[in-house]
């Protein structure tokens, strides 16, 4: 990480040194949004993909049976007109009329159908499993008409529904396959495929068959070009020459410098994602497996100051594991403000007046917040042993007992519903469960599979409390996103750390 | 010839197939590749689903004969990240790498060896200190930095050449500068010194004795014996350029093999992985193996050994 910040540091220093001439934008005059990523576009069967990136554009291939209104918190009908829960494990669609797939066949109540039992399917393999492994069947009551059961209440239905479960044309896929669905996707969305090279971009045309109604109905630019640009700098460079319209992703130290460039503007935006570094108390012979230690840490460490330092103000400091945006997320817990002299009594008394051994593993690199962590640390006597390692072998090190604590960070699929944030992933006998508390592992489990929200909510709050209470984390704080864009264009991504391309424009 | 070659290949051969098993258990050491395929969104249950799909719960001897009996059949699998076959993602890539690698090769000779010849016949020279110069920069200055000022200059100030991707002949120009300058000064170096020690030799006083033009001395007589080296190394580079030129791929975001087989690997692509592992091991070993011919050709004493 050094070595990249460095070659920003330098690249952005000899930028804004030389680039004195006018960029011109020329996306506006075209009518097409030049936009790039860091990450490779895998796939375009939704179903399939694991980057964000390749999930955003499904987005505008696609549409789900509902969506959702991030600014009222409601659900959208979609390709159904309406909706309505028959029992905790039956919704019943009313099909929209009117919506053409991409190749002009109209959708059926028999491609809702098969979809959904097609991907819900044991054999399909969605790549996340959490979208689709709640669903039993789906049938055709008649013809515009489709009921969907599940294997038992999920209170997070509508959720996945909005967004994670595209509609796929019956006939089209099965003549193409998944395979075929990966580079030439037909779908109902507000944006058509115009050419996909996997891994190298992708270009999109507005579709004008679509429908009116929901959410995506008044998609206003023509063309939509993706670039897989996988260097930072290089991205600058095409933003600042006017070839790129917008970018995203860009750190807090390069913010001041782009926005110094004239036709460039930076905005921010709060998204779900939040950091935290968990601890791993079930370790044999862990000195974590005494609450004051764990206390200890969570006192230790000054998260004001290094987000200031590291990430920036606009990142909100959590004191529960959960971002306070989401159903659920209980804010009224037990905090523990920075307090070094506590931490340093709370170490004495669990017998570790002369200090102690711990590890730390970190998915990427240590530089900036692991540091930073580890300084606090060693200033109350905990000597931490940073480990960067690949995502692969971070996850394998953690979920196999061999490090103390995890410093990582969790999107929560942009649900805005703790049941898919930290806690209830990680605190639920699951596969990634290192604490095991029997308290809280009923909690989360029934939470997870009724319907009630006014319970849920209730269970869920009692089981943050109790996270808290029990010091099983530290939360650090909730994320805040720059993206860097031509001053004419109008776009704004939204808290699901998603980006509404459909609603874009050009001022 | 016949039996040099034959030996030859059959080394190649063994060779291939060795760094092609130590590349897949690598992959293994290197992390969970059920949880890097899944990425980092995933659950502890994806993960297992994807380990008991794509069978990475056997044991690696049983995994690797498995993959090496598909490509014994022609088949390299299909991609587990893009779920398309991998010989025709290895081909869209190969062709834009061996573009690049190729134009980086000829640049580099055209500068390296006229430069290196005047600087063997000159030692000490004006030109030689102006050679030794440029290749001491070349060789310290770190890739990316370069890149980013020709980019700086070229795409954002002055505007006339695309600062990243393969649309057209003018995305290769600064890539084709960056990698060629990279292998430049060792190619101009090799000469150099080739160059000095042949031209100390009997054959060539005896050629000056005979009248021959200095030009013909230079090239026909002394370049000949100091060509030797400069093709054995200038294979290898070409080797190098084809497996090694991520980083220029990356900072140009010229999608070519180099970056196809770094992203690969952190995502536990296995068959992507090996596929190119086998691609750069076999190329590696034909371009030397080219390069050793070549060498026996014009120097028959290395047919017998």
């Amino acid at each position: 990480m050094k070595y990249t910040a460095m070659r920003n540091k330098v690249a952005i220093g000899l930028l804004v040194f030389t680039a004195l001439s006018q960029p011109a934008f020329a996306g506006k005059a075209t009518d097409t949004l030049n936009a790039a990523f860091s990450n490779e576009i895998e796939t375009l069967d939704s179903y399939k993909a694991s980057t964000r990136e390749a999930l955003i554009i499904g987005r505008h291939l696609y549409d789900g049976l509902v969506s959702k209104n991030y600014k009222t918190g409601e659900f959208i009908p979609e390709l159904a007109e309406s909706y309505k829960f028959t029992s905790d494990t039956q919704i019943d669609f009313k099909i929209r009329k009117g919506v053409k797939f991409h190749n002009g066949d109209a959708l059926t109540a028999d491609d809702v159908v098969f979809t959904l039992n097609l991907v819900s399917g044991p054999d399909f393999a969605a790549r996340y499993a959490i979208a689709v492994n709640w669903i039993d069947k789906a049938e055709k009551l008649d013809e515009d008409t489709v009921r969907l059961t599940m294997k038992k209440p999920f209170p997070l239905a509508l959720e996945m529904l909005a967004g994670n479960l595209p509609i796929y044309s019956k006939a089209y896929y099965e003549k193409v396959g998944s395979q075929g669905m990966a580079v030439k996707p037909i779908g109902t969305g507000p944006y058509k495929l115009v050419e996909l090279t996997p891994g190298l971009g992708v270009k999109l045309e507005r579709f004008d068959d679509y429908y009116k109604g929901g959410q995506k109905e008044n998609p206003q630019i023509k063309t939509l070009k993706f670039r897989v640009l996988p260097e930072r700098n290089t991205q600058y460079a095409e933003l600042l020459n006017g070839n790129l319209d917008w970018i995203w992703r860009v750190p807090k130290d390069d913010v001041p410098r782009l926005e110094s460039r004239p036709g460039v503007k930076v905005e921010n935006a709060p998204i779900m994602r939040i950091s935290y570094i968990s601890m791993a108390p079930r370790v044999p012979n862990s000195p974590l497996a005494d609450e004051r230690v764990r206390k200890a840490i969570n006192y230790a460490i000054n998260r004001t100051e290094i987000r200031d330092a590291f990430v920036g103000k606009d990142y909100r400091i959590i004191n529960s594991a959960c971002n306070p945006v989401q159903f659920g997320c209980e804010t009224d817990v037990t905090t523990y403000e920075y307090n070094p002299e506590q931490a340093k009594k709370l170490l004495k008394e669990a017998g570790f007046e002369k200090g102690l051994n711990l590890s730390m593993v970190i998915p990427g690199p240590a530089a900036g917040v692991p540091e930073a962590i580890k300084a606090n640390l060693a200033s109350v006597g905990i000597n931490l042993k940073l480990n960067s390692l690949q995502y692969s072998a971070a996850v394998d090190q953690w979920r196999s007992g061999k490090q103390d604590l995890s410093y990582d960070d969790w999107g929560s699929y942009g649900v805005g519903d703790v049941g898919l944030n930290v806690v209830g992933n990680s605190f639920a006998d699951t596969g990634e469960d290192v604490v095991k508390d029997p308290e809280i592992i009923p909690l989360i489990q029934e939470a997870g599979r009724i319907i009630d929200m006014d319970r849920r909510k209730a269970l869920y709050s009692k089981a943050l409390k109790l996270i808290a209470e029990k010091a099983y984390l530290v939360p650090l704080w909730a994320w805040s996103m720059n993206t860097a864009m031509a001053k004419d264009l109008d776009l704004h991504v939204s808290p699901d750390e998603f980006v509404p391309f459909y609603d874009a424009n050009w001022k | 010839m016949l039996s040099y070659a034959v030996r030859r290949i059959a080394m190649a051969c063994l060779l291939t197939l060795f760094v092609s098993f130590i590349a897949y258990s690598l992959i293994f050491a290197a992390g969970d590749p059920a949880a890097a395929l899944a990425g980092n969104a995933s659950t502890a249950a994806d993960a297992d689903r994807l380990r008991q799909l794509y069978g990475f719960d056997r044991p690696i001897i049983v995994q690797y004969l498995h993959w090496l009996s598909g490509v014994l059949r022609g088949d390299l699998g299909t991609s587990l990240y893009f779920d398309q076959p991998v010989a025709t993602l290895l081909l869209e890539r190969f062709t834009t790498t061996a573009r690049l690698g190729f134009f980086g090769l000829v640049l580099a000779l055209v500068i390296a060896v006229p430069l290196g010849v005047v600087a063997g016949r000159w030692p000490n020279s004006m030109v030689d200190r102006l050679a030794l110069l440029l290749a001491v920069v070349g060789q310290a200055m770190p890739s990316f930095w370069f890149a980013l000022l020709l980019m700086i200059l070229f795409s954002v100030k002055l505007s006339i050449l695309p600062a990243s991707g393969t649309a057209s002949w003018q995305s290769f120009v600064m890539p084709t500068i960056v990698l060629g300058y990279f292998s430049m000064p060792a190619i101009m170096r090799l000469t150099r010194s080739g160059m000095i020690s042949a031209l100390e030799s009997d054959y060539i006083r005896t050629a000056r004795a005979m009248g021959l033009s200095e030009a013909r001395v230079l090239f026909d007589y002394a370049l000949r014996n100091a060509a030797l080296p400069i093709i054995s190394l200038s294979s290898a580079q070409f080797g190098f350029m084809l497996a090694g030129s991520v980083v220029v791929e990356s900072v140009f975001a010229i999608h070519g093999a180099g970056s196809l087989a770094w992203e690969s690997i952190s995502r536990a692509d296995l068959p992507t992985v090996q596929a190119l592992v086998l691609c750069f091991s076999l190329f590696y070993v034909f371009f030397t193996m080219v390069a050793d011919m070549l060498n026996a050709m014009l120097d028959p004493r290395m047919r017998s050994k």
